[in-house]
């Protein structure tokens, strides 16, 4: 939206620098995860998810163009209680769920202990 | 005399089954009504963004419940999904070029380089359709497994989206040929703009998410 004030020239550039960015970002976890560089499981999540986190603020800046004076703020605003509702959704749907896992999915010792009550 | 109290009277001027334009749009120049447009719109992507959050809490709950089904381990090729990202990602840029020109005025350029987009788009479409096809003689359709089950709605979602987004871009095109670089039209194209990149946004979290970490768990 704010790329109608830009002329051409920064504009390409400004796609050219988001694209490029977004290339190194997509390639370097798949290389990670197909030529199996790492057997630390953690270091390699951490690589995908911090990679994944940072190549989408890359597109909001350099695609979507989203800036705190677009819309008078209210852009932005709008993305920020999103990002805030995403965060309560997926982090209490997972945790509330593990600990269903946890406490519901009785273990198989326990089932063999009921099983032999006298 | 107690009929006419009864019965609905049509205001005058009949009823009106459309949007008027707003009518200080000529007064206060365009700007306003435009960013009134783009802004609904950019609502509209984040509840749609929503959407895809829950699938994606559905994904993380359900995604290693395989129920002595196949694993991702088992089904997904990676090479092909690297393939169809950068379908995808290239289908973004070539859309900014689109919009580039848009914005100069270049119709003819820019339609070119909305039916190279339109392309790639394709492209990921088609790949994507060769994997559900595969997946499905593999007997891992939707019903195998929760995993399965919450992978085709995820990834399926996302694929009827680029869908939709290809359809508009071809009634789009349609319409910049019969109409030219309209006020109208270079807004619709604003509009597909956002959702084209937002889709590739949401297609960053589905192969870090699901393939790649599905493939390393």
């Amino acid at each position: 939206m704010s790329a109608e004030h830009h002329d051409a020239a920064s504009s390409y550039r400004t796609y050219m620098v988001g694209f490029v960015l977004s290339v190194i970002l997509t390639v370097i976890p798949f290389a990670v995860v197909m030529s199996g560089a790492t057997s630390n499981l953690n270091v390699a999540l951490a690589i995908i998810f911090g990679l994944g986190a940072i190549q989408i603020l890359v597109h909001i800046y350099y695609f979507l163009h989203v800036t705190f004076s677009a819309e008078d703020g209210w852009q932005a605003m709008s993305l920020m209680i999103t990002v805030v509702f995403l965060a309560i959704i997926l982090s209490g749907s997972i945790w509330v769920m593990l600990h269903l896992h946890e406490n519901m999915m009785p273990a198989h010792e326990q089932i063999e202990r009921v099983k032999n009550l006298p | 005399m107690a009929s006419a109290h009864t019965t609905a009277v049509a205001p005058e001027g009949g009823y009106q089954f459309y949007v008027t334009e707003d009518p200080h749009h000529h007064d206060d120049g365009e700007h306003h009504h435009e960013t009134g447009t783009m802004l609904g719109f950019w609502i509209y992507l984040m509840s749609d963004c929503l959407i895809f959050g829950i699938l994606f809490a559905v994904y993380a709950v359900l995604g290693q419940s395989y129920a002595a089904g196949p694993s991702p381990a088992d089904l997904f090729e990676l090479d092909k999904i690297a393939l169809s990202t950068a379908f995808l990602l290239i289908s973004s840029i070539t859309y900014g070029f689109a919009v580039i020109n848009m914005h100069q005025d270049k119709q003819k350029t820019m339609v070119n380089w909305l039916l190279i987009t339109g392309l790639f788009g394709l492209g990921f479409l088609v790949m994507e359709v060769l994997e559900f096809q595969h997946l499905w003689h593999l007997g891992a359709g939707p019903g195998a497994s929760a995993f399965l089950s919450s992978f085709w709605f995820l990834v399926g979602t996302h694929g009827l989206h680029v869908t939709c987004g290809a359809i508009w871009l071809v009634i789009l095109l349609v319409q910049v040929k019969m109409h030219g670089l309209t006020h109208e039209n270079k807004r619709r194209i604003m509009c597909l703009s956002l959702f084209w990149h937002f889709l590739d946004l949401i297609w960053i979290g589905v192969f870090s998410f699901v393939y790649l970490t599905g493939v390393l768990l």
